[in-house]
């Protein structure tokens, strides 16, 4: 189902739930999308894809039929290229204040929680919220929680959350309502690199953990930001 | 190195704005790039420069900057005027400018945003494909008191470039009163058809604070049943992507207006999304002044009409001497 976004973009809508098998659509779809000469950019979601055209050089109806030809194209057995990510994790301490009592609220031992969350394969849905940030599911439902009540007003770079779902991990400092349960020395977003992106949306991923002693990170402290308007939170 | 521009007073922020970021919205950065975007495609324009050149984007303050060579500048926008040396400048107008001379561009009223271009365009690392500042991505920092700007690209004749107008600038009529057509968004039909009456009957301001990211916007009168945005049902949105223009309706009704800096996703419904021929017009409407009222068009018309506006950019031709 198309609709238009204005005058110089349209909502592809594939479905209307989270689930693996329609995300992976979504992306098999976006990746079609890209051979369309008059798209200019396309921001894959859970089950849906943005489509931003150049209304100077095409007009919606044109762009509608190329898009509609491409979802033809798409069928169950259509075959979608990813990559599969492993990430190393630090569990808990002070990098990851939320996993024991994220582990109490569930009525779990923190290394059951830490088992669930690290044996299974997550996808990244989508990115957004901020430069790089994965939104990765979907978790074990044992690890199902409702967001913190008050989000934190700074949530180090590298930190590794979970929330209703999913789990995500934060590429810059930033607002944050999700449990923190752990963290990552990878860098997810550097502006300068030639790939400033660790993720890509589609992507699989999978944490491995890393033994406690082995890591001892000290978060570079940075700017806090203003608060963020309603709109951008973490869906 | 071509040291042209010291910056030596400011006030509101000022940063520098190429055509926008392309490329990383699915990854989750905004397009940035210009509040208004054609004040910023005028400023090059008038320049001959290239129409992606980066230009600083002033908003709600003033600026001094003193030429440390001869160069010609153009200043657009709304809501300002320019002195250099000992003239005033209206906007929308290139003007020479010789070494040690001052060019002060200041705030009179009715607009957020100027845009002051060099002939070049500005010079500044380009990261990620862009000269945009992005200041929450941590791209770019804002412009200070004593920064020193050059010129990327300075060309040889810069009379050749000064003393023009925009003759176009009649085509994008600026108004602290303006109507501002939208087209219906992909989550119109989760309002009540008395919300969406009260989105297009009521007349909004823009309120504080705003800024590059999105404007919140409020009815002057009081809340009441007839003037507020309600839902058919408690349904949420799976987040999916929005850009600017977007206008997202959260839980208080209170519409808010994405704007250059936009998130690429939320999860608020949005119920219509500004035309690109209105953005800079309400992107121009200042906080707890301006007026704004809102009117339904189409894909069609509004594509039309883009078309129109594109061509005063189109011919040198289009230039008229001052004098």
């Amino acid at each position: 189902m198309l609709k238009p976004l204005g005058d110089s973009a349209l909502l592809i809508q594939l479905g209307d739930e989270i689930n693996p098998a329609l995300n992976a659509r979504v992306h098999a779809l976006d990746a079609l999308l890209q051979t369309i000469p008059a798209v200019i950019e396309t921001i894959p979601a859970y089950c849906t894809i943005l489509v931003r055209y150049d209304p100077l050089v095409t007009t919606y109806n044109q762009i509608k039929n190329f898009i509609e030809e491409k979802t033809s194209l798409l069928d169950d057995a259509t075959h979608r290229p990813f990559r599969r990510l492993e990430i190393p994790i630090l569990y808990g301490g002070a990098s990851g204040p939320d996993l024991e009592p994220a582990a109490a609220t569930l009525s779990l031992p923190p290394s059951e929680l830490i088992r669930l969350h690290s044996e299974r394969e997550y996808i990244v849905y989508m990115m957004g919220f901020t430069p790089g940030f994965p939104y990765m599911g979907i978790l074990n439902e044992k690890l199902t929680l409702p967001r913190l009540p008050t989000p934190r007003t700074r949530v180090p770079a590298g930190s590794v959350a979970i929330a209703g779902s999913q789990t995500g991990i934060y590429p810059v400092d930033s607002p944050g309502g999700w449990h923190i349960i752990g963290h990552t020395p990878l860098k997810l977003f550097d502006p300068t690199s030639e790939n400033p992106f660790l993720f890509a949306p589609g992507d699989i991923v999978k944490f491995s953990p890393l033994p406690p002693e082995k890591d001892n990170l000290a978060h570079a402290a940075s700017s806090t930001l203003p608060p963020l308007l309603p709109g951008e939170g973490q869906g | 190195m071509r040291d042209m521009l010291e910056l030596t007073e400011l006030t509101g922020i000022a940063t520098l704005q190429d055509s926008g970021r392309r490329g990383f919205e699915k990854f989750g950065v905004p397009a940035s790039g210009p509040m208004d975007w054609f004040a910023y495609q005028a400023a090059n324009s008038l320049l001959d420069n290239l129409p992606n050149s980066a230009v600083i984007e002033l908003g709600l303050g003033e600026l001094t900057l003193r030429a440390l060579r001869n160069t010609s500048l153009s200043v657009t926008g709304s809501g300002y005027e320019v002195e250099s040396y000992l003239w005033t400048f209206p906007l929308w107008t290139s003007f020479y400018v010789r070494a040690g001379w001052t060019v002060r561009v200041k705030k009179t009223g009715g607009g957020n945003w100027a845009y002051i271009s060099i002939a070049g365009g500005f010079n500044s690392p380009v990261v990620m494909n862009s000269r945009s500042t992005y200041l929450r991505g941590g791209i770019g920092p804002a412009l200070k008191i004593g920064d020193v700007l050059a010129p990327a690209n300075p060309p040889a004749d810069l009379l050749k470039l000064a003393a023009r107008n925009f003759s176009g600038a009649g085509f994008m009529p600026y108004s602290q009163t303006p109507f501002i057509d939208v087209i219906r968004a992909p989550q119109a039909d989760w309002f009540t058809p008395e919300g969406i009456c009260a989105f297009y009957e009521n007349e909004y301001i823009v309120s504080l604070p705003f800024d590059r990211m999105g404007y919140r916007l409020q009815t002057l009168a009081p809340s009441s049943p007839t003037n507020t945005i309600t839902k058919k049902n408690a349904r949420e949105l799976i987040s999916e992507g929005m850009m600017m223009g977007s206008i997202q309706i959260p839980a208080d009704g209170r519409p808010i207006v994405m704007m250059a800096d936009s998130p690429t996703a939320g999860g608020y419904p949005k119920i219509a999304h500004v035309t690109r021929a209105s953005l800079p017009l309400l992107a121009q409407c200042e906080a707890g002044a301006g007026k704004i009222r809102f009117r339904e068009t189409t894909v069609e018309e509004a594509q039309e009409n883009r078309k129109k506006i594109s061509m005063v950019f189109k011919t040198p031709q289009d230039w008229k001497r001052m004098k």
